[in-house]
């Protein structure tokens, strides 16, 4: 009996369905009090003095300023630019300057508003143009956090003898995470027992690597435990880091536990969101089509401080060329400062923005070339032993042109396309089909993974259960479900054998941070590995032999705790011996593995409103094996929901680098009647790398929805669009130019 | 504060509270009952649905006295032992996920089974057009409502 | 939440003759909460004393006759969108309830409300003001009735006094022979705060226009009639050539502005295409 491939049902579903899970602001503890920020407003300037108007009883508040802070005044990530509070440059209108805490929250709200900064403004920029062209200094020494290039073969002398070259720009905007539990935490902190927080969070060794040099402490006094996490899309990966060092600091000072619970307009406004992004891209092809020439400039805004964006840059430069074999590849990238709140992590992490804008070129290349879209990209999709602009030979199996063909046929492209064309030459209502074809790639990109060395461990406990401990969170993606039938498979045993302990960094071993579709295929590998040392320690004390029934082996468990002691399996990451990556070329093999795809959107925009709908939405990838196959359906869809919200709905409105629709009732994101129902079809190819033979999931959906469905409204409306998202004025705009 | 008596999940309480003080806070810090969630504090997201004398509010937005003397059905009053039907489909169909919308979702959902027999797929999506998930999508939920059988 | 709960008192009134003296002494009155409980949460809601008249039966329910529909101010937009005879009667009023946020918000947003707190977005009004409706407004020094085309004086400013409180709203059910129009432009299909919305109705007799009536919200400082547009309608034919000029003298009617949700630009251009659309549908 096999638990991988089942719809096991979700670990922790009851729980959560009786409206029992704790989530961080269903937790409370004796004395506990609550803290608030206090932010700037202003973008950039220096800070020159805080003043406390009347009104309140300030005595009663514990306040907390840059000067409190016991260690170092840095969010502890790659770069040491952010400080927890800001002492005396603003760099954000969200910058928090000030922490404050009092038992009542209400009253806490009142003094909040009545604290006044007095702050002398600097010249601010706001976008990638103003950064570049360097309008003002506003970090370091050229308002560049980062930039890759990559280049293969010869760009310069394919162009010349390309027959024809295809040119283009496109833009992306921010996009809110919009989990629903906005972010929370819950801090105790003395300097007798140290610190320890609970909270919202995907990532707690990033909190615990933060909270070190924020106290000035050793690793065994800071303790990181994950609460049940309400959705985190990446929105949860390093701003909780911020809050934990900002409840822990109001904490410690206070003596009491605190307890920080963003509302939705503080979380909106002030946490990280997509990074916009601006890509130019000029692509040549021979006179069978096919690609020779690609030339492609990249760029995004990371906001105030340095924060994820090198890495995000870095993926998204990776995705730029998308899963085809061109000969002569030249990409630069490059991630600047604004000053913005700094963008994050988001579902994607910058493959979904790069993507975008091949993805839509690519019709618009095809459009040129007086060819079917489809058939463009099919006689270019890369092939196994082929080179990706990185220099990684796929030498893995590739089912990509088995996965556009399924999609063609799933959705009647072909014969959509010819329908559509007729239905739309009378009415308002013009009806579209569009495709993208995409791979994502699994794991820390590059040597990321060797150098995380995760660790995970399964442990036999008191209980009779086998435990499986790792860092990695269940955010509502199914790690608890997954993790369990991965170790129940490895040791034959039942799901109901198996524990999957919430993430505690006193009881679990850093096995990396649930980010970057990597808990299934990288942290459940280990955990296979982890269970695998656990039998063989039964095995070599004699307790087990290599054929066993599952009661043989929970008795054997038993009797090596009894009588050897504590058991427990352990592995460590190995990079597989086929991933090689040369960081300083910035060249080799980017991912051990990639998930590939290719969407086909329907949508009918109605030219009277400029509304546009997407009526039908197909969904077929190949993503390894697929372990769960409701929950692996159930994040395709979800994926593809946020992304059809990204191409039409999500649009953050920036005044003076500051959100200022920051409501859910002014950021709209999809409901039901906003969403189609979405066919989703997996093919297999299991990885032989990845927990059970899978590949990574999580962000892969996003990657796609945006392309497909301007793919699909610019064969309807017979446009060249370019932007997203595409709201009905931006459309309206398009096509009034278009036909003045 | 005010003396206000509820009837929550069948069983009479009383509380006191500000009159003016969100049901939501009184149900999930009075009475301890934190299943409904809060999500926006607008009635955008609709995490915070509770059933107020049998009809769908956002107990964000309704002030405590304006419940004062009704009856008030939270996500902890679905089910006693087992699971209701409802609940066994959304775990069998994927209609959770992160679970932070999943008590709206289901106590919307028993809105409108009790409003109406049979639901078609539309029915279901205006049904529950006021209750945000970013995690599914919504396919998966619509399926466990259907699937859910004729009675909860 | 960023409202300061000791700013508020918060008190019901058991009959509508306590309420009224409450309202007189300052009282503002507090129904179904989706637009006040809304700006408490963003700390935008004015302290003061509040009175809760959600329990008061005079302001509820609603009256048949043959010649007039009267909608007690606390009529739902639940009540209003399962009422067969008002949905067959009014349909613009049905369709808009159906419009309203969702379910939720349905079941306890009040037609009063959405009248007295004048949003310039409020779904209600433009309906009304195509079918003409009255309203009454009561104090302790009695009920007045007006036209409700005189209510809405500016944005956020109406005829309703501080003592006063919205009674009731009162229909003619005169409008069987009337083509009945109504559309929402949101920025989603449920849970939309709307871009631009028309209430329409018109009569025609082959082709040539009898009588019609045009209203518009979310593209002015309130909901509005368009006379230019209805003025120049009158008595026309159905075609092309009209339907073009009504559309231009839209533009002397509605007068929509930039905000985070929209461009004054789209609005109107928008308003205009959906016009067409009346336009079109009635001939």
């Amino acid at each position: 009996m096999s638990w991988v491939g089942k719809s096991a049902l979700r670990k922790e579903g009851e729980k959560k369905l009786r409206g029992i899970a704790k989530y961080i602001d269903d937790i409370s503890f004796e004395g506990m009090i609550y803290g608030t920020t206090v932010r700037s407003s202003t973008p950039r300037g220096i800070l020159k003095k805080i003043e406390f108007l009347p009104g309140v009883n300030w005595d009663e508040f514990i306040k907390v300023t840059a000067q409190d802070i016991p260690g170092h005044n840095y969010v502890a990530l790659i770069e040491k630019d952010q400080p927890f509070l800001a002492q005396e440059k603003i760099n954000h209108p969200e910058e928090p300057v000030l922490l404050l805490a009092h038992a009542n929250k209400h009253l806490l709200e009142k003094a909040r508003k009545l604290v006044k900064l007095h702050v002398e403004p600097l010249p601010p920029v706001f976008n990638i143009e103003d950064s570049l062209s360097q309008k003002a200094l506003v970090w370091g020494k050229n308002n560049i956090f980062k930039s890759y290039s990559i280049d293969r073969g010869d760009v310069e002398t394919a162009f010349k003898k390309a027959f024809v070259i295809v040119e283009g720009t496109y833009e992306t905007g921010a996009q809110e995470q919009l989990y629903i539990e906005p972010n929370g935490v819950l801090a105790i902190a003395n300097p007798q027992e140290g610190v320890t927080v609970w909270g919202s969070m995907q990532c707690p060794y990033y909190v615990h690597k933060a909270l070190l040099p924020l106290f000035d402490l050793p690793p065994d006094k800071v303790r990181v435990v994950q609460a049940e996490t309400g959705g985190g899309f990446g929105g949860k990966e390093e701003y909780p880091s911020v809050i934990c060092g900002h409840a822990a600091l109001l904490a410690w000072k206070s003596g009491r536990p605190v307890k920080i619970i963003y509302d939705r307009m503080e979380d909106m406004v002030a946490t990280t969101k997509r990074h916009p992004s601006k890509t130019k891209i000029k692509i040549g092809f021979d006179k069978s089509n096919k690609l020779i020439a690609m030339d492609i400039d990249f760029s995004i805004d990371g906001g105030a401080y340095a924060t994820l964006s090198s890495v995000v840059l870095s993926r998204g430069t990776l995705h730029a060329s998308g899963p085809y074999f061109c000969p002569n590849i030249k990409i630069r990238s490059r991630a600047v400062a604004t000053n913005c709140p700094p963008h994050g992590a988001f579902r994607g992490f910058g493959a979904p923005q790069s993507i975008f804008a091949l993805e839509k070129h690519l019709d618009l290349c095809a459009k040129k070339l007086n060819l079917d879209p489809a058939i463009l990209r099919k006689s270019n999709l890369i092939k196994t032993g082929e080179t990706l602009g990185c220099g990684q030979v796929i030498k893995e199996k590739v089912r990509i042109s088995e996965v556009v063909e399924r999609a063609l046929q799933l959705s009647s492209y072909h014969k959509k396309r010819k329908l559509f064309l007729k239905h739309n030459s009378k009415g308002p209502l013009k009806k579209g089909i569009g495709l993208s074809v995409f791979m994502h790639g699994a794991g820390f990109t590059g040597s990321g993974e060797t150098f995380l060395a995760s660790i995970a461990a399964i442990r036999a406990n008191e209980a009779g259960k086998l435990e499986v401990l790792t860092s990695n969170t269940e955010i509502g993606q199914g790690t608890n479900t997954i993790f369990s039938q991965m170790t129940a498979d490895a040791l034959k045993l039942d799901l109901k054998d198996i524990e999957v302990v919430q993430p505690d960094t006193s009881k679990v071993p850093n096995s990396g941070p649930t980010v970057a579709s990597r808990t299934c295929m990288v942290v459940g590998k280990l955990v296979e590995q982890a269970a695998q040392d656990l039998k063989q320690k039964l095995i070599s004390a004699q307790l087990l032999k290599e054929k066993y029934t599952r009661s043989e082996f929970l008795v054997a468990c038993k009797r090596y705790r009894k009588e050897i002691g504590e058991l427990k399996g352990i592995s460590q990451y190995k990079a597989p011996p086929h991933v090689v990556w040369d960081e300083q070329k910035y060249q080799g093999d980017a991912y051990g593995a990639y998930a590939w795809a290719a969407y086909v959107a329907e949508t009918t925009t109605d030219l009277r409103t400029f509304e546009t709908v997407v009526d039908n939405f197909w969904a077929v990838q190949e993503v390894g094996k697929v372990i769960n196959p409701t929950l692996a359906r159930g994040q395709i869809i979800g994926g593809v929901a946020q992304g059809i919200g990204y191409a039409l709905y999500e649009d953050v409105v920036w005044h003076e680098g500051k959100m200022v629709n920051n409501k859910m009732s002014n950021y709209i994101m999809p409901t039901t009647l906003d969403t189609p129902d979405i066919d989703v079809l997996f093919l297999e190819l299991p990885y032989a790398f990845g927990g059970g033979g899978s590949k990574g999931i999580g962000e892969l959906p996003l990657d796609g929805p945006a392309p497909a469905i301007l793919n699909a409204m610019d064969f309807a409306l017979d446009l060249e669009l370019t932007q997203i998202p595409t709201t009905p004025e931006r459309l309206m705009e398009k096509i009034e130019r278009k036909t003045p | 504060m005010k003396k206000i008596t509820l009837t929550v999940n069948g069983k009479k309480i009383s509380v006191q509270a500000h009159p003016f003080a969100r049901l939501l806070d009184v149900i999930r810090e009075g009475l301890e009952l934190t299943g409904t969630k809060e999500g926006c504090g607008e009635g955008e997201c609709g995490a915070c649905s509770v059933l107020l004398d049998g009809e769908l509010v956002n107990s964000c937005l309704v002030p405590v006295l304006q419940a004062n003397g009704k009856a008030i059905l939270t996500v902890e009053g679905l089910s006693k032992k087992s699971l209701c039907p409802l609940q066994k489909s959304f775990m069998k169909c994927g209609g959770a996920q992160c679970g932070i919308c999943t008590p709206g979702m289901l106590i919307a959902s028993q809105a409108l089974k009790k409003k109406k027999k049979r639901l078609s797929p539309k029915d279901i999506r205006e049904g529950l057009a006021g209750n945000l998930c970013r995690c599914t999508g919504y396919s998966q939920i619509i399926e466990s409502i259907q699937k859910s059988g004729g009675r909860t | 939440m960023r409202g300061y709960l000791p700013d508020y008192t918060f008190e019901s009134a058991n009959s509508l003759k306590k309420a009224l003296s409450f309202c007189e002494a300052g009282a503002k009155p507090f129904a179904g909460g989706t637009d006040l409980m809304v700006l408490f949460e963003a700390g935008l809601l004015a302290p003061g004393k509040y009175l809760d008249i959600s329990r008061l039966k005079e302001l509820k329910g609603i009256k048949n006759s043959k010649t007039q529909v009267t909608l007690g101010a606390l009529t739902t937009y639940s009540q209003i969108r399962n009422h067969l005879i008002l949905t067959k009667q009014f349909p613009i009023l049905g369709l808009a309830s159906r419009e309203v946020g969702a379910l939720a918000i349905q079941n306890r947003g009040t037609i009063g409300g959405n009248i007295a707190n004048a949003s310039p977005a409020a779904d209600f009004p433009p309906g009304l003001l195509v079918y003409d409706a009255k309203i009454q407004l009561i104090s302790t020094k009695g009920i007045r009735t007006l036209d409700y085309n005189r209510f809405h004086l500016g944005y956020k400013k109406t005829e309703l006094r501080q003592d006063e409180l919205v009674l009731s709203v009162s229909l003619k059910p005169e409008f069987q022979k009337y083509h009945h129009f109504w559309r929402k432009v949101g920025n989603r299909r449920a849970q939309a705060i709307s871009k631009t919305m028309m209430a329409g109705i018109a009569k025609t007799t082959k082709k040539t226009i009898q009588d019609i009536r045009i209203a518009f919200g979310s593209v002015g400082p309130t909901a509005a009639r368009c006379y230019h547009v209805e003025s120049f309608l009158k008595g026309k034919a159905i075609n092309t050539q009209n339907i073009q000029e009504a559309k231009q003298l839209l533009s002397k009617d509605i007068h929509p502005i930039d905000d985070i949700r929209s461009t004054g630009k789209y609005r109107l251009r928008v308003s205009q295409n959906v016009l067409e659309e009346f336009l079109c549908g009635i001939g």
